[in-house]
Parts: structure tokens; sequence; C-alpha cells
């Protein structure tokens, strides 16, 4: 591994708007100042996305509305010769774990429950401590907006298994899975969290901090 | 002269700046199997390997041989008491059927077959010409940019995850068997993974720019 060090003083890093200049996060090009899009791959250059949060917001409050009723409503409908069983999210996990299948009830719990739940906060958390100085280091911030990023997917684990499911077991008259309302809401759910986690910008993450050194300096 | 003068003065070209926190370095290529990376949020900038370009189009044509064979071979199969069912991962994904459970059957489909088979081909279509070196294809720029706004929603190897569990569900229910498409889906998610993991998005997007000096 090689540090992308520039020459001169190795310890301070200059941002690119410091520097008068705007990147492009796309493909790590630099424009001058002012740039509308990037010459290199298109994209639209902003030195600062300072509206996404509320796009982030928006996206957020949407995702969360729609993951109360993937909990309310049932996620499979079971029949099976003379009984028909409906199971929540969590009622399904409780069920496994009844069964003594503890391992794919804690996978499911994590992925529908924990993660989801999680990144709820971590998004809020975020965009919340954007611009607020002190407090926690950009480097943990920036630690928990990687772990959202890259986690967040795996929500859909969930949706898949109904999918197999609802597909595989289709025994006439002897059991069948269907889906229930609740896959619906809970695949928007995790679709409208993954877009409010693409629409913030980490860059914001470093700029309070670099604020408080600065003051440091001066002071 | 500080590093402000030094940065708005020289040639652009000569810069990258980290996308994820802003900082600006002066360029300075890897060697192959190294990497350049972040000094402030670690993130990797460039990490160039060789024969990079031909590998990932190996794998890309092999991944698209697998996703079209293993989403029309049976997958999984079960029975219990004489009855049976098969099922395609494209039946899997389209068991969403009524009303607005279409769409979710539309967007599963997408995630685990539509989106990682357009990426590999995308990939080939930008590939090819720059490691032939010749000219970029028409619209290559476009191309890699969708390829990459669509790195997030190829769930291939979610979905694989997805069967685990769901085999756990079913096992006490019927008996579960394996489909050829199950193992050429096993496959598949391991070479999307090595795919991902030999792209350097830099070198890419450098050699689109300049497509003669590699």
């Amino acid at each position: 591994m090689v540090g992308m060090e520039f020459s001169g003083t190795p310890q301070k890093t200059v941002t690119a708007r410091e520097a008068g200049l705007v990147a492009c996060t796309r493909c790590a090009r630099a424009w001058p100042i002012g740039t509308e899009a990037c010459g290199r791959c298109g994209a639209r250059l902003v030195s600062r996305d300072v509206n996404s949060l509320q796009r982030v917001w928006a996206l957020w409050l949407v995702g969360l509305m729609c993951y109360v009723p993937a909990n309310t409503y049932p996620m499979l409908r079971t029949q099976q010769l003379f009984s028909v069983d409906e199971s929540t999210i969590i009622g399904g996990a409780v069920e496994l774990a009844h069964y003594g299948a503890f391992g794919i009830a804690t996978i499911i719990l994590v992925a529908s429950v924990v993660i989801p739940l999680g990144k709820f906060w971590a998004i809020a958390f975020l965009a919340l401590s954007v611009g607020k100085k002190g407090g926690f280091p950009s480097s943990r911030r920036l630690l928990m907006y990687e772990v959202v990023e890259y986690i967040g997917r795996w929500s859909m684990i969930d949706i898949f298994v109904v999918a197999i499911l609802s597909a595989l077991v289709q025994l006439q008259g002897l059991a069948a899975i269907t889906p229930g309302p609740a896959a619906f809401f809970f695949a928007l759910s995790v679709i409208f969290t993954m877009l409010s986690a693409q629409a913030f910008d980490p860059r914001m993450i470093w700029d309070a901090q670099a604020t408080d050194e600065k003051a440091r300096d001066h002071g | 002269m500080t590093a402000v003068e030094e940065f708005s003065r020289g040639p652009l070209e000569g810069l990258i700046v980290c996308p994820v926190c802003d900082a600006t370095y002066q360029l300075q290529r890897p060697k192959n199997g190294e990497q350049a990376v972040c000094v402030r949020c670690h993130k990797v900038l460039i990490a160039p390997r060789r024969k990079a370009g031909m590998q990932i189009i190996a794998v890309a044509v092999a991944v698209v041989v697998l996703i079209i064979a293993a989403s029309l071979f049976p997958f999984l199969q079960i029975s219990a008491a004489g009855r049976t069912n098969a099922v395609s991962i494209l039946d899997a994904a389209l068991s969403f059927t009524q009303g607005p459970m279409l769409v979710l059957a539309l967007l599963t489909a997408g995630f685990i077959i539509f989106v990682p088979l357009l990426r590999m081909l995308l990939t080939l279509y930008v590939l090819v010409p720059v490691v032939l070196d010749k000219p970029p294809a028409r619209h290559a720029i476009r191309a890699f940019r969708v390829s990459e706004a669509m790195r997030p929603w190829s769930m291939a190897e979610i979905f694989a995850l997805g069967c685990a569990v769901a085999l756990v569900k079913v096992a006490d229910l019927a008996t579960v068997s394996f489909g050829p498409a199950f193992w050429m889906f096993g496959v598949l998610v391991v070479l999307v993974i090595v795919q991902d993991s030999f792209m350097c998005k830099w070198s890419v997007w450098n050699s689109l720019e300049h497509p003669k000096k590699r």
C-alpha cells in the first residue's frame, strides 16, 4: 500500500474546495470551481451537495413509513391441509426459534429488524451531525456511513426468502406458501433507505472537523 | 509555495481527489498489485492489477453464460407425499404475481438476474475495446456510468444467502433436491465477487479519457 501524499506538508490534507477546485465524486478528477459537469465522465459537479440533506430526510421518512406496515402485516401465508397460518416478520422468526432453528431465526431477526432499525438511526445521526462541531470524530462517522452503505442491501434477504418459498412450496392440496402484503412494504422500505444513504454526501462529514482544526490553529 | 497554490497552478490532470472526503493529492500511480489509499479516510483510490482487463473480460463472459443458464434450468425441487414442484430462478423471482406484488416480482427479477446481467454486458462493451488498444466504443462513458450506478442493486450474493435460509425453513416440510442451476448460481456468485475486486474504477475512467496511453 502506498499513501497518496502530495509533496510539501504531508500531515495536513488540503480539500479540493480549499484549493479552489471541485471534485468529481464519480471518477475522482479535479476541475476549477464553478465547472458544472465533469469533462471526463459527465457527472454533475457540486463542491458540497448541501441540498442532499433534504433528499436524505425525504427518502428516510418514506422508508420509515413503509417499515411500519412491513411489520404489522403478515409476511408469509402458509396453507397446510386444513390450517392456514399467517406470520409477520418477527412472528416467523419466533416460530423458527421454537422449532430450534436459532441460527436462521437470528439471521432473519438481524436482517429484518436489527439492520433496518440500525440504519434508520445511523442515517438520522449522520444527517443531524453534519455541520456540528466537536463531538463524534469524523473517522468514526465515516465508518458508520460505510457500514450503512455496505450492509443496507443485505436486508433484501428476507424478500428473497419469501420469493423462493412461495415459488417452491406449491404442492397442490398439501402445502402452499404465498407472500403477504408485508413483503411489498418491506422491499420498498429497503429500497428507500438505500436511496437515502446514497443521497448523503460523505464529504460533509469532514467539513466540521476541518473548521475545528482551523480554529485550533488560529487560537 | 503552499500546497493550495501548487494545486491550482499545476495541470488539473495531475491531481486526484478522494470522492469520500474531498482530500486532494498529486497523482502518483501505484505499481501493479499496489494500492493508492487516501491518507485521511483510507478510501482506496487506485488499485491497478496486471492484466486486470483481460481477467475481467473472461470472468464477465463466464458470468453472462452462467446467468442465462442458471435462470432457465431447474434450480430447486421439493417433494412431499408424492407431490413434487421444481422451480427455476426466474420462477422464484416471478412468484409475486397478484396486484401490487407484480412490481415486487419485477424488482426481484431485476436485482438477481437482469441487473447483474446488464452490468456484465456493459462491462464487456466498455472494456473490450480498451483492452484491445482500440478507441473506446461509442457511448462507452455513459455505459460505464450506468454500470457503476447499478453496482449496489446487483444482489446475486444476497439471493444466495436467502436460498440457504429458505432451505432450512422448508427442510421439515418436504424433501429438497438441487437442480443444475443451483450449482451454476453458486459459481456465479463467487465470480461476481471476484469481478468486483479486480475492477479499478479510476483506471477505467483514465483509459477512457486517454485511449492511447495506458
